[in-house]
C-alpha cells in the first residue's frame, strides 16, 4: 500500500467531492516533519467527528494526527470508548479492536507488518482510554510491554469511564464521585507510567493535551523510540469534560490546572531510547 | 428469488437465503438465473437506458490511481456514463459519515437508500467497489428501494444485484 490510494484518477475528478481532493492536495503525506502548526493551513487526517463538543480527546486526537512522521505507513489500533466515536472519520488505516483487546492486536500486525515487508518502515500506533487500557485490557498492555513489542501505546486518561456513563476506573483518583461512583472512588490512581517503565517501555511521557507542540515532539519520539527500540508509552490526560460538569470551553483550563500537579509533565528515557532520540534530532526529524 | 426491491428487511443475506447464488466463472445472473455475459449486458443496457436517473456508482478501486489499471478504467466509467447518458456518484468512503451524506454528491455503503431515494434513483451500477461493501449496500438497496442493481464485478459477483457480472 502506498499514499496512491489517496491519488484521485483524473477522469473521475470531477465527481469527488472537495474534501478527497483536498485529502490529495493539502495533506501532508510523504513528510516527516508535519507538524500541529500546519493544522490551520493543510488538510487534517480527520474529517468531523461525534465527540461532545469542546472534548479535549478530540483535541489531542488531531494533535497526534498531525504529528505522526509517517502517517500514509501508520496502523492505528483503538478500542472501545469515546476516542473510538472518531475513528471511523480518520482518513489512516485503522483498525478497532475487541475492548481492552488493542495492544495484543497491535502486537500481531506489528509483528506481520515486519515479516511482510522487512525494508519498509510500518509505525503501529494503539489510542486507547483508561479503561481499555489500564483495566479492562491490563493485562494485554503489560504483556506486550513485557514482549518488547515494537508499538506506541497512547492511552486517553479522562480518569472515567467516559463512553458507558460515568463508571470509576483505575485510573480515578481516590475520592473522585462520579455518575455511577456515588461513593467516590476508594483506592488510588493506578500510576501507570510507572508500570510501564518497570514493565519494560523504552520512552514514557505522561502529560495533559494543553500544549499541541508538546504533544507534537512526545509522540514524535515515542514513535521513533519504537520504530528502532522496543515498546513505548504516552499517558495523556484528556479530561471528560461532561462527566466533570464543565463547559465546552473549559477542558483547556482544566488541563493547564492538572498541568500543575498530577498530570505535571513526566517523561522518561532508556539509554537505548535517548540513543535512536539524538540520531533523529541530527537528521533535524526532532 | 432475487426480484426487484423493496424486498422490505430480512436478517440473511436475502439472495443466498432463497437460493440465489453468484453465476458460474464466465456466466452472468440476470435475477435468479444464470445467463451468457452478452444477455446480462443487454439486458443492463437495457435497464440503465430505459430506467430513471440512471447512475453509475464507482467505488475506491476505479477512482482512485493506486495502479494503472484503476487509471484505465476510471476511463472506461467515464466513458460508459456518456454513452449512457448516466450520472456518476462516487462511493469513495466506506466510513459512516456523522452528522450525514450528501446525497446529492456521494453514496455511502451504510446507508445507500438514502442517494437512491435523494435522487429518485430507477437503476444503477455498482462499479469498483469492495466486495463486502458492495454486498451490505446492495441488500441495503434491495431491500428499501426499488432500484434496479447492476453488479459489475471483478471477483466472484453479488447475487443482491438484480444483474451481476463477474470476473
Ligand atoms: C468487551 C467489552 N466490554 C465492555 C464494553 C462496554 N464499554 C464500552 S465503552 C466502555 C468504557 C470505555 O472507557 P475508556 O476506555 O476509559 O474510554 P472513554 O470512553 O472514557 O474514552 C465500556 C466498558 C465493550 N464495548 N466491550
Ligand atoms: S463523554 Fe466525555 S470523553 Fe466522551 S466525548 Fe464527551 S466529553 Fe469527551
Ligand atoms: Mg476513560
Amino acid at each position: 500500500m502506498s499514499f496512491k490510494i489517496y491519488k484521485v484518477n483524473e477522469a473521475l475528478r470531477d465527481v469527488v467531492p472537495q474534501e478527497v481532493i483536498d485529502l490529495e492536495e493539502k495533506a501532508t503525506w510523504g513528510d516527516p516533519k508535519r507538524s500541529v502548526m500546519q493544522i490551520p493551513t493543510h488538510k487534517e487526517l480527520l474529517e468531523e467527528h461525534s465527540l461532545c463538543a469542546g472534548c479535549p480527546e478530540a483535541a489531542a486526537i488531531r494533535y497526534i494526527l498531525a504529528s505522526l512522521p509517517n502517517p500514509e505507513d501508520t496502523i492505528i489500533v483503538n478500542s472501545t470508548g469515546c476516542t473510538s466515536l472518531v475513528f471511523p472519520h480518520i482518513s489512516l488505516h485503522t483498525v478497532h479492536s475487541l475492548f481492552g483487546n488493542q495492544n495484543s492486536v497491535a502486537s500481531g500486525i506489528k509483528r506481520v507488518l515486519e515479516y511482510r515487508f522487512p525494508d519498509k518502515v510500518k509505525d503501529v500506533v494503539v489510542l486507547a482510554g483508561d479503561g481499555a487500557t489500564v483495566d479492562i485490557g491490563l493485562d494485554y498492555t503489560l504483556q506486550s510491554f513485557f514482549r518488547q513489542e515494537k508499538i506506541t501505546t497512547i492511552c486517553f486518561d479522562n480518569e472515567v469511564y467516559a463512553n458507558t456513563g460515568g463508571q470509576e476506573s483505575g485510573l480515578t483518583p481516590k475520592g473522585h464521585v462520579f455518575k455511577m461512583a456515588p461513593k467516590g472512588k476508594q483506592f488510588e490512581k493506578v500510576p501507570m507510567w510507572q508500570l510501564a517503565i518497570d514493565s519494560g517501555c523504552h520512552y514514557v511521557a505522561r502529560l495533559t493535551v494543553s500544549s499541541p507542540k508538546r504533544v507534537e515532539k512526545v509522540i514524535k519520539e515515542a514513535i521513533y523510540v519504537a520504530r528502532e527500540v522496543g515498546p513505548t508509552y504516552v499517558h495523556l490526560y484528556t479530561p471528560c469534560i461532561l462527566e466533570i460538569g464543565l463547559n465546552s470551553d473549559d477542558g483547556l483550563e482544566e488541563m493547564r490546572a492538572r498541568d500543575k500537579e498530577r498530570f505535571k509533565f513526566f517523561e522518561y528515557k532508556t539509554p537505548e531510547a535517548e540513543e535512536v532520540l539524538a540520531k533523529y534530532k541530527e537528521e533535524g526529524l526532532l | 428469488m432475487a426480484t426487484l426491491g423493496p424486498a422490505q428487511y430480512s436478517p440473511y443475506p436475502v439472495a443466498v437465503y432463497e437460493g440465489v447464488l453468484t453465476p458460474p466463472k464466465g456466466k452472468a445472473l440476470l435475477f435468479n438465473e444464470i445467463v451468457d455475459e452478452e444477455t446480462a449486458m443487454r439486458e443492463a443496457a437495457k435497464a440503465m437506458l430505459t430506467r430513471d436517473n440512471a447512475t453509475i456508482f464507482p467505488g475506491p478501486q476505479v477512482l482512485y490511481a493506486w495502479n494503472e489499471e484503476a487509471t484505465e478504467k476510471a476511463k472506461l466509467v467515464k466513458e460508459m456514463a456518456e454513452v449512457l447518458n448516466a450520472k456518476i456518484i462516487p462511493m469513495y468512503d466506506y466510513r459512516p459519515k456523522y452528522p450525514k451524506i450528501d446525497p446529492e454528491v456521494e453514496i455511502n455503503p451504510n446507508h445507500p437508500n438514502l442517494t437512491i431515494w435523494h435522487n429518485k434513483i430507477k437503476a444503477c451500477i455498482f462499479i469498483g467497489v469492495h466486495c463486502h461493501y458492495a454486498n451490505v449496500a446492495l441488500k441495503i438497496i434491495r431491500s428499501e428501494t426499488d432500484c434496479f442493481t447492476i453488479a459489475m464485478c471483478s471477483q466472484a459477483g453479488h447475487e443482491d444485484a438484480m444483474i451481476t457480472l463477474r470476473d
